[in-house]
This record gives structure tokens, C-alpha cells and sequence, in this order.
């Protein structure tokens, strides 16, 4: 992959978790998602506890804490949707500070929050461990279907080129004196968007057309067949089973 | 009549629902990426095999349509769905909307393609950027892929068949396409949220607020889907999915009578899509029919648990809050929780008697086209 493409998503180094299997990975933030997810939202303390072991491997990853924190702000809509339930949601209300507030609401904003907030910090350390290649490749040991694999593949190679080509189209409006105010202008951005699909769709032809030409017969080799091995399975399982264990303590806790 | 309470309960309302509307255009904004922890595990695991079912399906559809090309075209396809959605639309003073691009990719490309292409989007957005969470990602394709492309392209094929062949009527079903499948992948949102949510909204309020804001949407959405079509297919015409049947045979003039050509390697490159094209979509029907009765089951199944939660609120409230004044607002949520509830379920299945009567209808067109000329 180009410079190009690197993001600031990815963040390269040489830590443990940037050398794990990229399935290996993958399956850990899952199962670690799914066990977050299934825990009951009484257990405040566990879901402090999942912070601290994402924040443990944050810090084997070498990735810095203002790194995840502004990545985290990709969950902002839904903050606002959580800060609202309080409000709308009806039920048992209580009083803050004179403001009248629903019970359930309240749980609910805190489960939508911890788990949401979680999932995201998550998959952010995944994404800012594993380069785009890798993670592709993970999912192709996955058992994902090739040719989905092959799509998003294609996808994340060109995603900078047509996004390029959208941001030159839109230089080229601008340095002919043309700005975007309101829905007169539609049109114009509409036969931009028009034109970006058909640049797209030929590149695509031309793509296939160049595969083809070197011997492109459907599917793609892999080349580098690296099974994980057993310690690496244990290494990157740790998360999940760790956060599995604080659930079931807590699932334990509340039975009596 | 005029009680306090019911004097009361008419502001507080009317703030709750000013409140659901920022809400759920807030929801909006980010694309429905419903992120972890919203819907709860199992009505989430009962989504992604729906969805992963559906992309199965779909990546046969593509194949059989574009073959080894699938790969770099449906890729390049999905950049630019990619892409087009940061495309900012201004709408007035200061505020812009974005495409959603689900109606536009079913009709560019088709919805097979379609539907692939948006879920590899939505899978690299939750992989790479952490925009929807990964255990939604089965709720995000449904909703967002399956749903939109299924209902924007069942009806924009039946009234591309129903209404005159020409360009105007290709830009107008894309209109309405994109227009109604807004709206309608809101409302399938909001039917899982109502069977797997994870806090008890008023469901009913939610409900009409999540489509006044998504229709509301919807407008922008289909103008600029519409404008889109119109553009490609000013260009090149045969790149547009939907309007494949539009080009007129290819007639010759012998001894001043008009005859139809031979099949050229043109028009034999194009015959074998559109003679599959009824197949396909009756089966893209019966998946809609299928993704939909799934839905509306699910929520008939979990709705007497509804009732009785909402009995249950109402009867905590009788004890809760003796004086009747501040009792009867509540009492009233729980009744339009009840009513709603109830239209929600009922407008569930008049979507899904809808998109299948919309299929059904195009597979009977298609088949009544196809027949014709097979005949002559």
C-alpha cells in the first residue's frame, strides 16, 4: 500500500499487539465486544474494569491516550441520543439538581454510553494496531467470502483515489468562482456526483481489464499463509477471557 | 374537560417530542450507525444472519451479473459510495445533508451489487473507524443496506415498468425510490429497536418522530438520487442499472420498412441480462418479503411483552405518584404506547404488503415484456 493510504487510523510500530495474527485480533475485539455487550448494565464496576484492561492494552500497544480519546469522538450523535433518554424516557423519575429524571432513562443512557463507548475504543485500538492489508488478511482466514474480501480490498485501495478525485472536482468548482449555498446549487453537485461515479465505474473496468491482462482468473493468491500459533491464540485471548471472567464474577454476584 | 393535568401534559408532550425529533435526526446524522450496546445480543445476532444471509445472496447476484468483474468493479463502486457520502449538500443557513446512497447504488448498479457494495462500506467503517459498532453490524446492512436497497429498487422497478418508457419517468422512479426508502429503513430500524432496544422508549413516539425527521430527509435524499440519475444517464446512459431496458431495438430500414436488427454482439451482450432479470427479481422479492415477515414476527412475538411492560409502567405509576395530576401525562404515554405500538406493527406489515405487491407487480410486467418480443 502507498503512503497514501496509510490514515491516521494505523498507527505503525513494533509492540505484541501490533505483531498478533491480524485473525487472532479480530476475534479477540469481537468476543471481547459480544461479552461487553451481554453484560448487564447494573454491574457498574465491571464495565470500569473492561475500561481498564482496554486501557492495559492501549498501553502495551504503545497507542497514546489522546490519540483514543479523539478517535473516540466518532461516537458523538450518540452521546446525544444518551444524554436525551434521561429526559424522554418514562417510568420512575427521580430529582438532580431540581431536574426531574427517569430512572430507566438514566440506565439506559448508561448502558448505551459505557457499552457504545467501549465497542468503539475497541475496535479503535484494533484499527490503530493492524495495517489495512493485515486486517483484510484476517478476515480472510476468517472464512469471510473471498470475493467480499476482494471487494473491500478494492474498496480500501481506491477509497483515496475517489475521494481525490472528488476534492480536485471540487477545487475545479471553486476556482471558477462556484459556491455551494443552498439547494439551487444541487444540481451542479449532483452532476459532480454523477461524474464521480462514472470515473469510478471506468476505473473499474480499466482495473479489470489491467488484472486481466496479467493473469487475473477471479481470485487472488495468498501469499503469505501464516497460521497463528498457539501462544499467539493465548496472547491475543487473553482480553476476551479476561472481560468473560468479570462477567461471569458479576452474573455470579447477582444470583443470590 | 380542562383539567390541570391535561394542561400539563400538553407542553411537557410537546417538549418530549421536540426532544425525540433532535434525537432522532442526531441518530441520523451519523447514518444510523447504531453503535454497541444499543440493540440488545440476540435481536443483534438474529440480525446479522439476516444480513449475512442477504450478502450471500447478493454477492451470487453480483457474480452472475458482472462475473470475474465483480471484484474491481463492486470495489470501485463501493469507493464511490464511500466517498459520495461525505459529499456535503447545503441546505439553508449553514446546516447541510449528505447522501445516504443506498437508493442511487441500487439503481446505478443494481441491487445485488448494491447491496454489497453498501456492506462492505458499512463493514470498513466499523472495522476502520470505528463508525457503528461491530456487534450492530448485522442491525447496521440490515437497516441500512437491505432494507433501503430492497424497497428503493422494488419500487423504482415497478414503476419504471409502469410508467412510460423514457428518461423523465427513469429520474422520477428515482425520486420516489430514494424518497420512500428513507423513510422505510427508519422505520425498520425503529421495529428493532422496538423488539431489541435496550431502554423502553415510547416506541409510537419514536416512531413518528424517526419518520417525520426521515422523510423529512428523504426529500433531500431523493432530489439529490434524482439529479444523480440524471446526470449519469445524460452521459452514459448504458452505465445506469435501472435503465437498461430503456434503449429502443435496434430497427433497419429494408425497402423503406422498418425491421428488427439481427442481435448484434451489442444487444446479445445485453439479452442475457435482461431475461434473467424477472428471476431475479422475484427472488430479490421473496428475500424482501422474507427479511421483512422476519422483522414484523420478531415484533409480533415480543409485542404482548410490550403490553404488559407498559401495564406494568402504568400501574407502577398509579402507586408511585398517588395525585392524579402528575399520574395522568404518564398514563397517557402508556396509552399511546399502546395505540402506537400498534400502528407501528400495523405499518410494518402494510411496508412489507407493499414492497411484495411492488415486486409482484414488476415480476408480472417484466414477464408480460419479455414475452412479447420473444414471441414476434
Amino acid at each position: 500500500m502507498g503512503a497514501g493510504h496509510a490514515h491516521r487510523l494505523h498507527r505503525p510500530g513494533r509492540s505484541p499487539v501490533h505483531e498478533l495474527p491480524p485473525h487472532t485480533k479480530l476475534v479477540a475485539v469481537l468476543g471481547f465486544v459480544v461479552v461487553v455487550v451481554s453484560t448487564p448494565r447494573e454491574a457498574v464496576w465491571a464495565f470500569a474494569l473492561y475500561a481498564l484492561l482496554l486501557a492495559g492494552v492501549a498501553g502495551a500497544a504503545r497507542v497514546p491516550a489522546g490519540f483514543l480519546l479523539k478517535r473516540l469522538l466518532i461516537e458523538v450523535p450518540f452521546v446525544a441520543f444518551a444524554l436525551l433518554m434521561p429526559f424522554v424516557v418514562p417510568g420512575e423519575r427521580t430529582e438532580l439538581l431540581g431536574v426531574p429524571l427517569s430512572v430507566p432513562g438514566l440506565w439506559g443512557a448508561w448502558n448505551v454510553l459505557a457499552k457504545g463507548t467501549l465497542g468503539v475504543a475497541a475496535s479503535v485500538l484494533l484499527a490503530a494496531t493492524t495495517d489495512l492489508r493485515a486486517l483484510l488478511l484476517g478476515l480472510q482466514r476468517l472464512r469471510m467470502p473471498p470475493l467480499l474480501v476482494q471487494i473491500a480490498s478494492f474498496m480500501i485501495r481506491y477509497g483515496d483515489v475517489v475521494t481525490d478525485e472528488m476534492r480536485r472536482m471540487s477545487v475545479a468548482r471553486r476556482s471558477r468562482g462556484f459556491e455551494a449555498r443552498g439547494v439551487r446549487h444541487w444540481g451542479v453537485l449532483a452532476g459532480s456526483a454523477g461524474a464521480l461515479f462514472i470515473r469510478s465505474y471506468e476505473r473499474g473496468e480499466r482495473v479489470h481489464l489491467a488484472m486481466v491482462s496479467r493473469g487475473y482468473t477471479g481470485t487472488l493468491p495468498v501469499l503469505d499463509e501464516t497460521p497463528a500459533t498457539r501462544a499467539e491464540w493465548a496472547r491475543a485471548a487473553a482480553l476476551p477471557l479476561a472481560a468473560l471472567l468479570i462477567c461471569l464474577i458479576c452474573l455470579l454476584g447477582r444470583t443470590p | 374537560m380542562r383539567r390541570p393535568g391535561v394542561a400539563h401534559a400538553t407542553p411537557c408532550r410537546s417538549v418530549i417530542r421536540a426532544l425525540l425529533q433532535v434525537l432522532c435526526s442526531s441518530v441520523h446524522h451519523s447514518g444510523v450507525h447504531v453503535p454497541d450496546g444499543f440493540i440488545n445480543a440476540p435481536v443483534s445476532a438474529a440480525a446479522g444472519l439476516v444480513a449475512a444471509g442477504a450478502v450471500a445472496v447478493s454477492l451470487r447476484g453480483a457474480r452472475r451479473e458482472l462475473d470475474q468483474r465483480t471484484a474491481p468493479l463492486a470495489g470501485l463502486v463501493a469507493a464511490f459510495v464511500f466517498a459520495v457520502q461525505m459529499l456535503n449538500f447545503p441546505v439553508a443557513a449553514g446546516t447541510s445533508g449528505h447522501l445516504l446512497g443506498g437508493a442511487l447504488a441500487a439503481i446505478l448498479v443494481g441491487p445485488w451489487t448494491g447491496v454489497c457494495c453498501i456492506a462492505v462500506v458499512l463493514l470498513m467503517q466499523g472495522l476502520l473507524f470505528a463508525d457503528g459498532g461491530l456487534t450492530a453490524l448485522g442491525v447496521n446492512i440490515t437497516v441500512m443496506g437491505v432494507v433501503t436497497v430492497a424497497v428503493a429498487y422494488a419500487l423504482f422497478r415497478g414503476l419504471v415498468l409502469v410508467l412510460p418508457r423514457a428518461r423523465r419517468s427513469v429520474t422520477a422512479a428515482a425520486f420516489v425510490a430514494a424518497l420512500v426508502s428513507v423513510p422505510a429503513s427508519a422505520a425498520a430500524f425503529t421495529l428493532l429497536y422496538a423488539v431489541g432496544g435496550t431502554t423502553d422508549v415510547p416506541i409510537g413516539t419514536v416512531l413518528t418522530a424517526m419518520l417525520g425527521v426521515h422523510v423529512l430527509i428523504g426529500v433531500g435524499e431523493a432530489a439529490i438520487t434524482m439529479l444523480t440519475v440524471g446526470a449519469v444517464l445524460a452521459v452514459r446512459p448504458d452505465l445506469v442499472y435501472g435503465a437498461r431496458g430503456l434503449t429502443a431495438p435496434l430497427k433497419l430500414r429494408v425497402g423503406g420498412e422498418l425491421v428488427d436488427a439481427r442481435p448484434a454482439a451489442g444487444t446479445a451482450a445485453t439479452a442475457p441480462a435482461s431475461s434473467g432479470s424477472p428471476k431475479k427479481l422475484w427472488i430479490g422479492g421473496v428475500v424482501t418479503a422474507l427479511v421483512l415477515a422476519g422483522v414484523v414476527s420478531f415484533y409480533a412475538s415480543a409485542s404482548p411483552d410490550g403490553l404488559e411492560k407498559v401495564a406494568a409502567d402504568q400501574g407502577i405509576d398509579a402507586k408511585a405518584e398517588e395525585h392524579a395530576a402528575a399520574g395522568s401525562p404518564l398514563a397517557d404515554y402508556g396509552v399511546e404506547g399502546v395505540e402506537t405500538e400498534r400502528l407501528s406493527g400495523g405499518l410494518a406489515g402494510v411496508i412489507g404488503v407493499g414492497v411484495t405487491l411492488a415486486a409482484g407487480t414488476g415480476v408480472f410486467w417484466a414477464a408480460r415484456r419479455r414475452k412479447t418480443p420473444a414471441d414476434a
